[in-house]
């Protein structure tokens, strides 16, 4: 299991930025264009499992170990907690207030451009690592497990 | 309008194809199929939100099951069916048959969502003026994480225990395994 041919494994290091770059552009415009964290987080979980067929297992658990794939996993999700949470805080005693909006943007017209709505491309970031480094996770503690052997 | 029937024949039948084959591998191939024309289905509805996160999701699904039905020899369940278990599959399909045809009557029709037929639609409200209250240009966006951000936290709440037994269960054994072979 140490990968697949060369050709496959020179087509995947060019093409594997230019899927980690449309990951990152979908997860950041997800509050302008269609998409947002869930299907940016996907394609930027889609990338690694590139690498992870074409270079072999341990190759992907070099750029992004096990240990360090669940922390990410953790601070997505406490970050988007964290984000209803000063919700609670700062704005009108309501879980998910959007109080950067209301507070600070809601003077200005910022429809359309990419720093504008609050607190939804934060939400959007904070979703998109948790879902990369979660199905990341699946796929490489699922290569890792294998059943017929324990036979 | 022939385009969603269109559609619809065509995941109907990869269904049965997916469910009849003895091979699993042209099953996954077939799921695969399904999903795509599910997403092809959100396209002309539409909805490019969900038809992105379709196609992405079943690709990476695509590869994990497929990863997971080529690496090892499977065993094929072969063999009549028992008697009894057809019957009462049977009696619980037309009973959830006669159920769907009460179900489908009560629905509205194609086209008109449930949300346009009460007195003051919710679904107005975000249109008219979710730009404004929510400062997102996708509205799809503003809804699920504005207006309905409890839905998506509990979603996120979901996805992240999954992940948490999967890790939990698996990675066990995997270790034990490493051990006893070092």
């Amino acid at each position: 299991m140490k990968g697949m041919t060369v050709v496959v494994k020179t087509i995947a290091s060019w093409i594997k930025v230019l899927i980690f770059l449309f990951g990152i552009y979908i997860v950041i415009f997800g509050h302008l264009t269609p998409g947002g964290g869930f299907a940016g987080g996907v394609i930027l979980a889609g990338s690694y499992v590139l690498l992870m067929l074409a270079f072999g297992r341990e190759f992907a658990e070099e750029n992004l170990s096990l240990g360090w794939a669940s922390r990410l996993d953790c601070v997505g999700a406490l970050l988007f907690i964290a984000i209803a949470l000063f919700g609670l805080v700062f704005g009108a005693a309501s879980f998910f207030y959007n109080f950067i909006q209301q507070r600070y943007l809601a003077d200005k017209q910022t429809a359309l451009e990419l720093i504008s709505a609050g607190t939804i491309p934060l939400s959007n970031i904070a979703i998109g690592i948790k879902v990369a480094t979660s199905l990341f996770l699946v796929i490489l503690v699922m290569s890792a497990f294998r059943p017929n052997e324990s036979e | 309008m022939t385009i969603f029937y269109i559609l619809l024949l065509f995941i109907i039948i990869g269904a049965i194809i997916a469910v009849e084959t003895e091979n699993l591998l042209s099953a996954v191939i077939c799921i695969g199929a399904i999903g795509f024309g599910a997403s092809l289905l959100f396209l002309f509805l539409k909805a490019p939100d969900i038809a992105i996160t379709q196609i992405v999701v079943e690709v990476l699904g695509l590869i994990i099951l497929i990863r997971a039905t080529i690496a090892r020899d499977l065993t094929f369940i072969s063999g009549d069916r028992e008697f009894f278990g057809v019957v009462v599959s049977v009696v619980i399909v037309f009973v959830i048959f006669l159920a769907g045809i009460i179900v489908l009557q009560t629905l509205p029709d194609f086209g008109t969502p449930a949300f346009t037929k009460a007195s003051v639609p919710a679904s107005e409200a975000y249109i008219s003026e979710g730009l404004e209250k929510t400062g997102a240009a996708n509205l799809v966006a503003s809804v699920i994480l504005d207006y309905r951000a409890y839905d998506t936290l509990g979603e996120a709440t979901v996805l992240f225990t999954s992940i948490i037994g999967a890790t939990v269960i698996l990675r066990k054994r995997s270790r034990k395994l490493l051990e006893e072979s070092e």
